[in-house]
């Protein structure tokens, strides 16, 4: 692995999620894929940050206006930031419950609304740091990392 | 076996990937939840589902997931299976249900891509 000190990114970028937009959910999560393909990183961690922006963006798409999803790359570490301009979370414990949602039938029509995204994202991520605010948005961290 | 082995064991129609059953596969996941394919599923392994819209196939890619078998006889929308041929993933439908399929498959040797999960709340 390269020294962090002189070149700490190997990549940095960020993507926008429509809020909403259900035919799109998704298109976001398979570019960070190629993205982290192209760059050589080892296909379980290209897995794990597939699999984390992908509940993270069916999220976006059913709570918020519009998400932003930041992708950064330093030798060892995949960081993936998403922040929304959603609702927010009233109780973040109780949001971070398997099985609990308030997911609508076009959610579970999709696939998903079982309460199980957040847990899925925390599962998959080595570090995973969640905040948010009614009325503002949420914005969720996640670090993925080379063993 | 290979994906035209599974064709002729669940009397499947190819949808897409005609080209790709050469594809050697030997583990299966079965749901309907999304959540619990990217929580459970492996990759290169066979997802048989009756769920059949677009976060099928983005489930699918994301998880290297080497074909869907859709189940029940479902066909696909246009849009999934547009992007099933632009992302290489090959569709197969077979008119068995869910219990069938993966009861014909694992007489033949696909066995599942996990057998139990870890502990009561279903992580693994």
């Amino acid at each position: 692995m390269p020294v962090a000190e002189t070149n700490p990114n190997l990549y940095s970028g960020s993507f926008i999620i429509e809020g909403g937009n259900f035919n799109s959910a998704g298109i976001v999560s398979t570019s960070i894929k190629s993205t982290l393909k192209k760059l050589g990183i080892p296909g379980d961690i290209v897995r794990k940050a597939a699999i984390v922006s992908y509940e993270a963006e069916i999220n976006v798409v059913s709570y918020a206006k519009k998400g932003v999803v930041t992708l950064t790359v330093e030798p060892g570490i995949v960081r993936i930031e998403v922040a929304d301009e959603g609702p927010g979370i009233p109780n973040i414990d109780l949001a971070m419950q398997e099985g609990y949602s308030t997911a609508d039938q076009r959610i579970r029509e999709m696939g998903f609304g079982a309460g199980m995204g957040l847990c899925n994202i925390k599962n998959y991520s080595d570090a995973f740091h969640i905040e948010s605010e009614v009325g503002k948005g949420t914005r969720l961290k996640m670090t993925i990392t080379t063993p | 076996m290979k994906l035209s082995d599974v064709k002729e064991i669940l009397d499947a129609e190819v949808i897409v990937g005609e080209d790709n059953l050469d594809l050697e596969v030997k583990t299966a996941f079965g749901a309907d939840l999304m959540s619990d394919v990217l929580a459970f599923a492996k990759a290169g392994s066979l997802l048989l589902t009756g769920l059949t819209n677009t976060q099928v196939i983005r489930t699918a890619n994301v998880l290297d997931i080497a074909a869907i078998i859709l189940v029940r006889g479902k066909k696909p929308s246009t849009e999934t299976i547009a992007l099933a041929k632009e992302l290489k993933i090959p569709i197969l439908t077979t008119k068995y249900i869910l219990f069938e399929t993966a009861g014909r498959l694992y007489t033949k040797g696909i066995v599942g891509c996990l057998q139990k999960v870890d502990n009561a709340s279903g992580r693994n």
